[in-house]
């Protein structure tokens, strides 16, 4: 069901299982804010990951998977796991505002 | 004159190239393809278990339409922006629209440690190519003890029931031969759950709940450690292997890289409805090869052959592509003991519970197993040599119909 989250503030659509469905309701304040309370403790290399996400989903329009972080972004999958504890796929497409990856079907 | 190439004849292309024999007489067409062994790639998911290799291969050519002109050759480059394709020993042949039908392909070199000799079709198997079925068989018949681990690395697979049927067979097979509480079974995959649709995941879940299969999800594999038989995940799990079943990433052929047509595992980048090429008006793609959002399988194929066709029609006589796939899958779920599941579903709708193709008669069930089902999947093999592959009309429809089917409502 379509559902709306407001944060100290901020409000975003979100779609179930609560992942932002309207790219444009994110901003760096919000996603910061959304981190700590997923426990996440921002640095340089998390926002760089993040905005790398952004930057390319608004071209590709679907989020990039953790291969193509690292074959297309350079990334390395495991320092994503440091950052990102546990499933650091759903939790950067979420601290960046993006649905979930797909890929899987 | 309408000149056109079609890459690969395997399930889409061959069904393609006899449905355009058909119904497109006058046109020129080529199929290219790089040898003369058509696999029947359902039966792979048996071999492992039973049966004998050479009965899941016929001939490619025998397969096709006599006046189609068939080239055995492997497709060494293609040039879009000369309209051009590259075959080996220097024969060049030019298209006017250019059907990419290549497929999907497992990969297991791209899993670290997996290849290694000194597990590789010992102790880890694949059962994806008919070597690796052939391989996982000759195993199998000794392995009467230890962990066996089945395994997806990466979505998307072809086929992707493929993994989870494979750990059902394996426990009826060890549970016939009174072997199972020796041989313990865990399925791992790279999702949260044991399918990718919510519906179909519950009940496949359940299915492998209700056998003592253990589950673990969220498994993204870093690499194999051949040494001590694990799997190690990036998120440092290991999972400790006797025998790993594993399903390699997989990727579109590999003469598409470069080409500027497909996305960074290979897959043409297509319309999801029209499967023409975002990028070259004169380029379509049809079956595992594309990109579209929905399972790769050979009933994919099928229902979006019937549309391609149109649109391929269409821009041969200068309109636009209009025919719509609505990205309709199903499938046949083989979930031991004799019984299967049937899931149907599309781009837009999850597989329900209910009947199939018939609303309340059936005879299929929808997300059920049953006998019938079962069946249903065995009588495949024929259909696929006999109707589907020919083009001979099958009572299925290609679009999805959301009669027979009941919303789900908590409880079935
Ligand atoms: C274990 C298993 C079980 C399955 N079970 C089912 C099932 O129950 N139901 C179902 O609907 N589907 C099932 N499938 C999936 C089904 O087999 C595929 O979706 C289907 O075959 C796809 O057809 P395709 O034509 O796109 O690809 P393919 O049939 O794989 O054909 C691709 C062709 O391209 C050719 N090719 C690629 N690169 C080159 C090159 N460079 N030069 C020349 N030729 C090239 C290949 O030789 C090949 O013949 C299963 C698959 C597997 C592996």
């Amino acid at each position: 069901m379509p559902a709306t989250n407001t944060i100290d503030g901020h409000t975003f659509a979100i779609n179930e299982e609560g992942f932002f469905t309207q790219r444009d309701d994110w901003n760096e304040e919000l996603a910061g804010i959304l981190a700590e309370l997923i426990g996440v403790e921002m640095t340089d290399a998390h926002w760089k990951a993040l905005r790398f996400m952004r930057d390319d989903q608004a071209t590709t329009g679907v989020t990039p998977t953790l291969r193509r972080m690292q074959t297309v972004g350079g990334f390395d999958v495991k320092e994503l796991y440091r950052l990102f504890p546990g499933k650091p796929a759903k939790k950067m497409s979420y601290l960046a505002g993006l649905p979930k990856p797909i890929g899987c079907v | 004159m309408t000149r056109l190439v079609i890459l690969g004849a395997g399930t889409a292309g061959t069904m393609l190239a006899n449905a355009v024999a058909k119904h497109h007489p006058t046109w020129s067409m080529t199929v290219v393809d790089a040898d003369d062994q058509h696999v029947y790639q359902p039966g792979l998911l048996f071999l492992p278990f039973r049966g004998r290799p050479d009965r899941l291969v016929r001939s490619r050519k025998a397969q096709l339409n006599p006046r189609v002109d068939y080239v055995n050759s492997p497709i060494t480059a293609i040039h879009p922006d000369q309209k051009r394709v590259d075959l080996g020993v220097g024969i060049i042949i030019d298209y006017e629209l250019l059907v990419i039908a290549t497929g999907s392909h497992p990969r297991p070199d791209l899993v670290e440690g997996l290849t290694d000799e000194r597990i590789w079709r010992r102790r880890a198997h694949e059962f994806y190519s008919l070597e690796g079925a052939i391989a996982l068989q000759r195993t199998l018949r000794t392995f009467s003890e230890g962990k066996l681990l089945v395994h997806i690395a990466e979505m998307p697979i072809k086929c992707p029931v493929a993994p989870l049927e494979f750990a059902l067979l394996a426990e009826d097979h060890y549970r016939k031969r009174r072997l199972r509480h020796k041989v313990d079974i865990t399925f791992a995959t790279p999702l949260d759950g044991a399918f990718t649709r919510p519906v179909a995941k519950q009940t496949l879940g359940d299915l492998l709940v209700d056998r003592s299969i253990r589950v673990t999800t969220d498994v993204a594999v870093e690499r194999i450690d051949p040494a001590s038989q694990r799997l190690v995940a990036y998120d440092g799990r290991e999972l400790p292997f006797d025998l790993l079943v594993t399903i390699p990433p997989h990727t579109g052929a590999r003469v598409l890289e470069g080409t500027g047509l497909v996305d960074d595992v290979g897959f043409v980048r297509v319309d999801p409805h029209t499967l023409r090429s975002v990028v070259d008006p004169s380029v379509f793609a049809v079956g595992d090869a594309t990109n579209v959002p929905t399972s790769k399988a050979g009933s994919v194929a099928h229902f979006q052959v019937e549309h391609l066709l149109e649109n391929l029609a269409a821009v041969a006589e200068g309109r636009e592509p209009t025919a719509r796939f609505d990205g309709h899958a199903n499938c046949f779920v083989e979930s031991g003991r004799g019984q299967a599941l049937l899931l149907d579903f599309s781009y837009d709708v999850e597989p329900l519970p209910g009947t199939y193709p018939l609303p309340g008669v059936g005879p299929m069930s929808l997300l059920k197993p049953t006998r019938l089902n079962h069946l249903g999947k065995l009588a495949f093999e024929p259909i696929y040599w006999n109707m589907l592959l020919p083009g001979r009309p099958l009572p299925v429809p290609t679009t999805l119909t959301l009669t027979g089917k009941r919303p789900v409502t908590g409880k079935d």
